[in-house]
């Protein structure tokens, strides 16, 4: 935030920051400024993302979806919002009232405030501090003391049933991701975001192929720890949401709705404007890990915050990357059925930490033995390797969608969006 | 007075919080405004699928829950130490890994500990 303003003033009023008297004021606006962005931000995001889920959903199961409040139905959030702040906001007698309104601005503000230090693109960053990742991790902390407040304030035994599941749960899979979140940091050498963004910016000087964001420079296909890491963190990042196939929270079947069940109106809803800027959340951490984050393919990270359009081009390159990767998020969703608890908890305990535990140490392991390398062997290997686990796998995919495109073309409708 | 860039990266947390806070807080109160209030009763009683509720929700449950916590904090705390690790790695090298991997090595064992106790599996 801060270089920005400083360049913003020397720029427009043609001042020295360190000496132009108003630069602690222009400082403080601009934080008020991002802050509103970033509250608003989250709030429009999961609104947006609440129709769009449910439009995809529509169509994965042969359906409509939401379609009749404006154009394909897209205003239907809007008329959600407003519905929901006209219902009555019930406390059930028997609950712990003081708790039970607390709970849930412990979840909304525990999310949001991890968009402090979530990137939008190179010196797009409300503050990007040397603790970035650690921050991030402490802070949805707090989503899980809201739930856990929520569910037992609540008295009701489907929110207790609920609540205690999910703080097992939330607590089990932040082990995994915080072990995946690691490797990253490992190859990185930084737990700021945009340092490990950085990082991913290809060798210094390279030539137009092997500068910036292309994928063969991504931390993903850095090496084969770096690619487990990569969907460890993807899966421990979905149990932590409470998403399908991990929403046994929730689970609408047998608990009515978990933690939430005594929730109506607005609060009722602050529970569900963070689970969808969650998702952002998640998948915006992802692409920053792992995927190369706002790195420009052909464009060297140093150049990027000299030119305006260039920092354009990067935000636009993080949100392309991080909407995808929302779009997997819900196609996961509507695809897989819910897991048993048993399940989830073995899948945590018996297989994600020990890979991830193994996935550590090989990776530091593999940078010892690397650093005598010259860059471009390194980057020699690390082609050979996106080729293997990225190109081929993605070609072979598509080849297949296409396919079975081809085969129920004639069947499926593909026009109804 | 404190200057603003001395507060640093710390400042826009403290501003995004009220921000946060405020708006969830003026939201609620808009909705407490303009929602209904019905008449209380039957209607402010804990949802117990349409019968009423017997007893209080304050009661025992399974202690598998503990468990986890335990497990939580005994692994969490691992991942606090391999922080300032991982950051500082490079500069470690060799001696650096061989003290990690002695540590992750212990962890392990414990690990391997706790899954021969049957303390993972769910269902006993």
């Amino acid at each position: 935030m801060q270089p920005l303003a400083d360049q913003l003033i020397r720029s427009w009023i043609h001042a020295d920051p360190g000496a132009w008297p108003y630069t602690q004021a222009v400082y403080l606006l601009f934080m008020l400024i991002a802050g509103a962005l970033l509250t608003t931000f989250t709030a429009v995001f999961s609104g947006i993302v609440s129709w769009y889920e449910r439009r995809l959903a529509g169509r994965m199961q042969s359906r409509i979806g939401p379609n009749r409040v404006g154009p394909a139905g897209f205003l239907v959030w809007v008329a959600d919002a407003l519905k929901l702040i006209s219902k009555e906001d019930t406390i059930p007698g028997d609950s712990d009232h003081a708790l039970f309104r607390a709970g849930p601005y412990f979840v909304v503000t525990g999310l949001v405030l991890t968009f402090v230090a979530l990137p939008f693109g190179d010196r797009l960053i409300a503050a990007d501090m040397n603790l970035g990742l650690f921050y991030i991790l402490s802070v949805t902390a707090l989503v899980v003391v809201g739930l856990i407040m929520s569910a037992w304030s609540s008295n009701s035994k489907w929110s207790l049933v609920g609540g205690i599941r999910s703080a097992a749960q939330v607590v089990s899979y932040e082990i995994p991701a915080g072990l995946a979140i690691m490797v990253p940091v490992l190859l990185a050498g930084s737990l700021s975001t945009q340092g490990i963004i950085r990082a991913q910016g290809g060798p210094a000087g390279g030539s137009f192929f092997l500068a910036g964001g292309w994928p063969w420079n991504w931390f993903v296909f850095d090496d084969p720890m770096a690619f487990v890491s990569f969907f460890v963190f993807l899966t421990a990042a979905l149990a932590e949401g409470n998403r399908t196939p991990f929403d046994l929270p929730e689970a609408e079947s047998e608990l009515v709705s978990g933690y939430n069940t005594e929730y109506s109106g607005m609060r009722f809803s602050f529970f569900f404007l963070t689970e969808w800027a969650n998702l952002w959340v998640m998948s915006a951490l992802a692409t920053l890990l792992f995927l190369g984050g706002w790195q420009i393919p052909g464009v060297a990270p140093e150049v990027i915050g000299h030119s305006a359009a260039l920092v354009f081009v990067s935000f636009l390159v993080f949100v392309v990357k991080t909407v995808a990767l929302v779009n997997v998020v819900i196609w996961l969703r509507w695809t897989l059925p819910r897991i048993r608890v048993d399940q989830m908890m073995v899948l945590c305990w018996k297989y994600l930490v020990p890979i991830e535990m193994a996935a550590v140490l090989l990776t530091a392991l593999w940078m010892l033995g690397f650093a005598h390398l010259v860059p471009a062997a390194q980057s020699a290997i690390h082609g050979v390797f996106f080729l293997a686990a990225g190109a081929v796998p993605l070609v072979l995919f598509l080849r297949q969608t296409f396919a079975n495109l081809r085969l129920t073309s004639d069947r499926v409708d593909l026009t109804n969006w | 007075m404190l200057a603003v860039s001395q507060l640093g990266s710390w400042l826009p947390i403290a501003l995004l919080f009220l921000v946060a806070a405020g708006l969830a807080l003026a939201l609620a109160s808009v909705s407490a405004l303009v929602g209904p209030r019905r008449a209380r009763g039957v209607h402010d009683e804990s949802f117990e699928c349409g019968s009423e509720a017997i007893g209080s929700a304050r009661e025992r449950f399974g202690v598998k829950f503990y468990v986890v916590a335990l497990l939580f904090i005994v692994f969490d705390v691992e991942g606090v130490f391999l922080y300032p690790w991982a950051v500082l790695f490079r500069e470690l090298a060799w001696p650096g890994l061989a003290a990690m991997g002695f540590f992750v090595a212990t962890l392990a064992i414990g690990l391997v500990y706790v899954w021969k106790k049957g303390a993972l599996d769910w269902e006993h």
